[in-house]
């Protein structure tokens, strides 16, 4: 029995362990967005507001965080219709080809973001389509409605047809059916899924490298602003900005969707 | 009128599911596997030396490219790094996502969820620039570790390796905890029940079981890092597969070779989501 104990305690031990290595990084840029110094050499030299100040009245940082929020509307707004629809149609037919519906809403999350990016990139560039912030919103909604779709088709799973089909018995049409009866039961779960949806927007970098043009969403003008010496302290408020607006929806979505989120990182994976 | 068209449609399933499907299999099944397939196009045409243009004339030119340097290496280099960050994240990975699933009280497994998932979306870029200020010369890591008179790896494959290790972490901690806390008690009763020690159990029972959702994980885990090129370009000098396909569609200009190099982790993907399909790793995603 001893060993057991020992076994649990090792485990506790592990889990703080791995915890704190996911964590560290996180809190350094808190730390640094904090230095009252210019430089990120550590240890930090004093207390200071001052870059939270510079950073809010930084013209371009503004103008990127605004660009990002549009973007993530967009594509949450998309994504949030492509994916409740997908989800209906396989969990409520049967088709040929249902299996390759749920094989192409997960291909724009398990591909890697670059191959995403230059495919819509070359795309665009062969329709004549001009890059800027309509084509970010549809590469950000492409890999966005795995999102909706997974949080959707889990709950519509559990959720019994046969509600569906008393609710049509009982003099129903579809749409009643559907708005009395099925969204009802999904709405939690698509909540979740476009929050989930719009932090995954905010954050992305690849994928808006290629289809942004000259536009830049937040992490595009982070990734521009690394290399800029005195850029870099706005830089570490940019990051904490970027976490939180990440991190509250995601927190949110975890909230309402209750047991239904931690089914598997497909439905809150974020794609490279 | 909504009552006339919704009895119609009842009549009507097959026109229903058209209507529901037309959007996603619209978006998905003609923009974007259309723009994949393009791009598969691309691959076997050439690119104009003096004019940059495209020439629209079929030849496996590109294709030999690849058998020339620098892209074995860099494919060889890249797929062996994802298989190490792959391997270190299931390490990692395996005793909190059991602590999650088995040892907890479901109030802090709850909380331990919520710690997890937090990070998984919450900037990766920011996440791979704090690691470059941990691993920097006067960046944290080595003030640490000076008074033992060590260093931190500093920038290079070592920091490249770390850093997809950090950034997928969740990704493999969220499958393995999902499939372990399947895995029904009475298992775990019966195993012991027939006289299975602690470790028999685990050997026996949990790791055949928990098999499928380390497969699940390591799709995110193997297929994000074969992508990846913006770590390896802030943490190290070293050519990952992504940093080649950026450097010929950016400044080389050359989307036919950028193309066919892109099928490589397309189809190392494509082949693993297979296996992974094969192995039920779908069930734990």
């Amino acid at each position: 029995m001893s060993g057991e104990r020992a076994a649990r305690i090792a485990l506790r031990m592990a889990t703080i362990a791995v915890l704190g290595f996911i964590y560290a990084p996180i809190v350094l840029v808190f730390v640094y967005s904090l230095n009252a110094g210019t430089t990120t050499v550590w240890p930090p030299v004093g207390l200071s507001f001052r870059w939270y100040l510079e950073a809010f009245q930084n013209t371009g940082l503004q103008q990127a965080f605004l660009t990002s929020i549009g973007a993530g509307i967009g594509a949450t707004v998309i994504a949030l219709i492509l994916g409740t629809l997908a989800s209906l149609a396989v969990s409520r037919h049967h088709f040929f080809g249902r299996e390759a519906v749920s094989f192409a809403v997960i291909f724009p999350i398990a591909l890697p973001g670059i191959i995403t990016g230059i495919a819509l990139s070359a795309t665009f560039a062969q329709l004549d389509i001009p890059l800027g912030y309509p084509t970010i919103v549809i590469g950000h909604a492409t890999f966005c409605i795995v999102l909706v779709y997974n949080n959707a088709i889990a709950r519509l799973r559990r959720t019994a047809r046969t509600y569906e089909e008393a609710s049509a018995d009982l003099g129903a049409d579809s749409f009643q059916t559907f708005r009395h009866v099925t969204f009802p039961a999904v709405r939690t779960s698509l909540v979740a899924g476009a929050l989930l949806a719009f932090a995954l927007s905010f954050d992305e970098v690849i994928v808006t490298i290629f289809t942004s043009g000259g536009v830049k969403t937040l992490p595009i003008w982070i990734f521009q602003s690394f290399r800029l010496a005195n850029q870099v302290p706005v830089v570490n408020v940019a990051g904490v900005v970027a976490i939180l607006l990440s991190a509250i929806p995601v927190y949110i979505a975890s909230r309402v969707a209750g047991g239904d989120l931690v089914a598997g990182p497909a439905r809150t994976t974020a794609v490279r | 009128m909504t009552r006339r068209l919704s009895g119609w449609l009842h009549r009507r399933p097959r026109l229903r599911l058209g209507l529901t499907l037309i959007g996603p299999a619209g978006w998905l099944g003609v923009l974007y596997l259309g723009s994949l397939f393009f791009l598969f196009l691309n691959a076997f045409f050439s690119r104009d030396a003096f004019t940059g243009r495209i020439i629209y004339q079929p030849t496996l030119e590109n294709f030999l490219s690849l058998t020339r340097d620098p892209y074995p290496q860099v494919t060889l280099r890249t797929a062996l790094t994802a298989a190490a960050v792959t391997i270190s994240c299931a390490v990692l990975a395996f005793p909190i996502a059991y602590y999650m699933a088995r040892v907890a009280s479901p109030r802090r497994r709850n909380l331990l969820v919520v710690l997890v998932l937090l990070p998984l979306l919450a900037s990766y870029l920011i996440k791979v620039y704090s690691w470059r200020l941990i691993l920097a010369n006067e960046g944290v890591l080595n003030w640490a570790l000076a008074p033992l008179g060590l260093r931190g790896p500093g920038q290079g494959d070592l920091a490249v390796w770390l850093v997809f290790t950090y950034l997928w972490l969740p990704y493999m901690i969220l499958p393995i905890y999902a499939g372990l806390e399947r895995i029904p008690n009475s298992l775990f009763e019966a195993s012991s029940d027939l006289g299975g020690r602690s470790w028999m159990t685990f050997r026996r029972v949990v790791l055949p079981l928990a098999l499928p959702a380390v497969v699940a994980g390591s799709i995110f885990t193997f297929s994000l890092t074969l992508g990846d090129y913006i770590a390896p370009q802030l943490v190290s000098t070293t050519q990952f597969i992504g940093n080649l396909i950026f450097a010929n569609v950016g400044a080389g200009g050359n989307l036919p070779l950028a193309s066919a190099f892109a099928l490589v982790p397309l189809s190392i993907v494509v082949v693993y989501l297979v296996m992974a399909r094969k192995l039920g790793a779908f069930e734990a995603l």
